[in-house]
């Protein structure tokens, strides 16, 4: 009898688990964030150790094209969280309305810049800047500086109609000159060795030893120090300034589970979700971890301005710098 | 012409033409219908068209001339090991863009090999960043293919003739002119429309080789009407200027006189004697080692730079070549069922079969892949049919190419045998048996080793479809790039440059185990 009740027992909590199915939340994100070198893997294994759900990944090319997915999706998206936008794509994204407001407490924040978006939350920044070997000795510390270098001194840039990057380097010029923008440009074209379509391309070409510097960021230096022993790889300061790019995510307005949504969001500003941001994604925390910033970040260059150009000015501003970029470059 | 002998062949034929393009036509409207606002074509968008079309004219008009003797001087030398250089040499075309121009940037760039001679001497680096760059990493890629589509040509010269023009004592000249210009007539225009589309759809190499926004394809435009602009409408218009300019090409070379073969031999093996005398070796020689040169040592730089990674490739890398074999394979089948009924269509001239086998080399592969993400969408989940959805765009992305190589032996096993095989009853898989397989196995072995090695070698609209879970080789590929993994990333490179020979050889092999090569 007591066999047959603990049979009867087992039979019982055996189809409730079934029948309580295990809730899933589905977050869009750019590809290398998926990949088994990115930051995807350690995130998922931490937030379902907690959530009680299943975190499902979904790659949707780079970051350039992720909010193409989601538009292209529209309502009828499975996406319940989109990981990766950056503040340039902030304003076009809330504009589709696609996206519902976050209400994370983002108190522990401490980016250089207040944050001030209600829709988005962010997970990571860096500053873009050009990285260049130890041994160059004649590398510049402005844009001016580098347009008064000889021209065999070359750079490799992104293009900034497929890259992030590329679009970001638009912008800081832009964001440092204005209106001097187009001379800044002019000036630069002799040096640009060649533009690429993301920024693996560029980045392989300056490993190669193709050009001298490469457009990345101060982070990148961390990169080769820190996995591969190698302090030859360091980032030219600029006097200008250097451009900020913050990574975000945000609830989708159609998902079926927004409490999980919710719930994932806050744990991305947490410890857990934050420590595993620097030496996978390569890039700052938003919000220092308690055991701080890994070995080898504090040799990272610390630029003393942050420039951002105010996402509500960045759709126009982007379409500018495009139409001077390609007349300047086109010549 | 017997036309009568499979009149089924050729009402499949029809089929699977309307098929193929009514699937492209509808990934167009799929992709506009989703737009919101109508397409303006600007002054940019001119300036991509203009460029594409010149640098692709320009490519293929260098690559075929190239072709020519190389394809003359392999048709009637023989050297050691000529099978496996024939093999090798077909490899820049079968490689993923981006891996063979780290190979072309490792030797003609600014710190490549031949900047580093050139630097021995005193001399400054070699300056490849511009149109030049474009052109010559086009012709890097396409020689191979203009190469073995006009040594095609040659051996499928019966013997009989050169016999007969020994016989009659012709020289180097007489046969050019009785025997192989009649031939080049027949088979070089099509190399050069091929070559011609297969360059309109350049992007990431045109760009980086060519060294800015000057490059500009069409391709990139329509990547930036998509992703930066988020206009569908230009996207799907720009991708129709870009079938339109494929099928302006096709209607060019029909103008072109097509020769009805070169009359029935007997199957003998193909034995050029090669004309004496120092002049004609040197050239042949001279020409052999340039293009081996050019070929192969950009592919030896991705062998060297990629040994030491490969020994550290983790497992997700090695599944992730397992799964592209396995996406290869699956291409080869889809690849046959359309291409077999196709070529009895095309070597019965028909218009139908011709476009649709010439439309796919110029599809934007983007435009192509959002269309079919748009469709499936609302009714499967998209990360479910990665896989099966690869194999097929790969398979009518490589159609173009299958079918080129299988219409030739096909329309001569029709024109040449097909009465004979009709007056002896001879039909069904007895025919299949006797008379097609024999003349079919060949360019059969050598179809399929290139529908492999090419959907292998791809990066396609996986990128749209994928999980973390389906990543094939490519893909694996830019995220240890992406991860700054750039010594595995090599070594990656190495693999999949050793799985797509691989595979071609195997079929190829495979296909010409009594050939004349």
């Amino acid at each position: 009898m007591k066999t047959l009740s603990l049979i009867a027992a087992g039979v019982l909590a055996t189809s409730t688990s079934v029948v309580a199915e295990t809730p899933v939340l589905t977050i869009y994100t750019y590809d290398s964030f998926v990949s088994d070198w990115g930051p995807g893997p350690a995130v998922e294994a931490a937030f379902e150790e907690t959530c009680g759900c299943d975190l499902q990944f979904v790659g949707a090319g780079d970051g350039a094209s992720l909010l193409a997915r989601v538009r292209l999706e529209g309502d009828r998206t499975d996406a319940d969280v989109v990981l990766g936008l950056d503040t340039n794509q902030t304003v076009m994204a809330a504009e589709t309305g696609l996206f519902a407001p976050a209400g994370t407490d983002l108190s522990g924040l401490n980016l250089p810049i207040a944050w001030q978006d209600e829709t988005f939350v962010p997970f990571d920044w860096g500053y873009f800047a050009f990285v260049h070997n130890t041994d160059m000795d004649n590398a510049p510390t402005s844009f001016e500086q580098l347009i008064a270098l000889p021209d065999d001194v070359k750079i490799v840039i992104q293009d900034p109609r497929s890259s992030t990057p590329g679009l970001g380097l638009l912008l800081w010029v832009q964001a440092a000159y204005g209106e001097r923008a187009p001379q800044i440009w002019e000036g630069l074209a002799p040096h640009i060795l060649t533009v690429t379509k993301g920024w693996s391309e560029a980045y392989g070409l300056f490993l190669e030893g193709e050009a001298d510097m490469v457009l990345s960021y101060t982070t990148s230096p961390a990169y080769h120090l820190i996995a591969e022993e190698d302090a030859s790889k360091t980032a030219a300061e600029f006097t200008e300034g250097h451009y900020m790019q913050i990574e975000v995510a945000g609830k989708v307005a159609s998902t079926d589970v927004p409490d999980l949504a919710d719930q994932f969001l806050a744990f991305m500003v947490s410890d857990a979700f934050q420590s595993i941001i620097p030496t996978t994604n390569w890039m700052y925390p938003v919000s220092v971890p308690e055991s701080g910033l890994p070995a080898g970040f504090e040799t990272l260059i610390t630029p003393e301005t942050a420039l951002l150009i105010d996402p509500q000015m960045a759709q126009g501003a982007r379409n500018m710098a495009l139409e001077i970029w390609l007349s300047a470059l086109s010549q | 012409m017997a036309q009568r002998a499979q009149p089924i062949s050729k009402v499949l034929g029809h089929a699977v033409s309307l098929g193929v393009l009514g699937l492209i036509v509808a990934t167009g409207v799929a992709v506009a219908l989703r737009a919101e606002d109508g397409a303006r074509i600007g002054a940019g968008d001119w300036a991509a068209i203009r460029f594409t079309v010149l640098q692709a004219g320009l490519s293929a008009l260098l690559s075929v001339a190239l072709a020519i003797p190389a394809a003359r001087a392999l048709a009637r030398r023989q050297f050691p090991l000529k099978s496996l250089v024939i093999t090798l040499l077909g490899a820049p075309f079968l490689l993923p863009v981006l891996v063979a121009a780290m190979g072309l940037i490792a030797v003609f760039g600014r710190t490549g090999l031949l900047s580093a001679v050139l630097s021995a001497f005193g001399l400054p680096p070699l300056q490849i960043y511009g149109f030049h760059g474009v052109v010559l990493a086009h012709v890097f890629f396409n020689l191979p293919l203009a190469t073995r589509i006009i040594l095609q040509g040659w051996l499928y010269i019966p013997a009989e003739r050169f016999r007969l023009a020994q016989s009659l004592g012709f020289g180097p000249s007489d046969i050019a002119r009785h025997v192989e210009r009649p031939m080049l007539i027949t088979v070089v225009p099509g190399a050069l429309m091929v070559i011609f589309l297969i360059c309109t759809t350049s992007f990431a190499v045109a760009l980086v080789l060519g060294g800015g926004p000057k490059a500009t394809t069409i391709e990139l435009a329509i990547y930036q009407a998509f992703r930066f602009d988020f206009d569908l409408a230009k996207a799907a218009l720009l991708g129709a200027i870009q079938v339109g300019i494929c099928i302006v090409a096709v209607v060019l070379t029909r103008s072109f006189p097509v020769s009805d073969g070169m009359g029935a031999g007997l199957d003998r093996r193909l034995d050029i004697r090669p004309p004496r005398g120092w002049v004609f070796t040197t050239q042949d020689a001279g020409i052999l080692t340039i293009v081996i040169l050019f070929l192969l040592t950009p592919l030896a730089m991705i062998v060297l730079s990629g040994l030491q990674g490969i020994a550290t490739l983790p497992p997700q890398v090695w599944w992730a070549a397992l799964r592209s074999v396995g996406v290869a394979l699956g291409s080869v089948v889809v690849t046959f069922a359309l291409v077999l009924p196709l070529s009895f269509a095309l070597s019965a001239r028909s218009r139908l079969a011709e476009l649709a086998t010439s439309v796919p080399i110029a599809l934007s592969p983007l435009v192509l892949g959002l269309g079919l993400f748009i469709m499936l969408n609302p009714y499967v989940d998209p990360r479910a049919v990665a896989l099966p959805v690869t194999a097929l765009v790969n398979a009518l992305m490589s159609l173009p190419f299958v079918a080129r190589i299988l219409t030739p032996p096909v329309r001569a096993l029709r024109s040449d045998y097909g009465r004979l095989s009709a007056s002896l009853g001879i039909t069904g898989l007895t025919w299949a048996r006797l008379v097609a397989w024999p003349r079919l196995r060949a360019p059969l072995g050598f179809s399929a080793g290139l529908a492999a090695a090419l959907s292998m070698g791809d990066l396609g609209v996986v990128v749209l479809f994928a999980d973390g879970d389906s990543a094939t080789l490519p893909l694996m590929l830019y995220r240890l790039l992406a991860a700054y993994r750039v010594d595995q990333a090599a070594g990656a490179a190495l693999l999949l440059l050793a799985l797509c020979l691989l595979l071609f050889w195997a079929f190829d092999r495979g296909g010409r185990a009594n050939a004349a090569l």
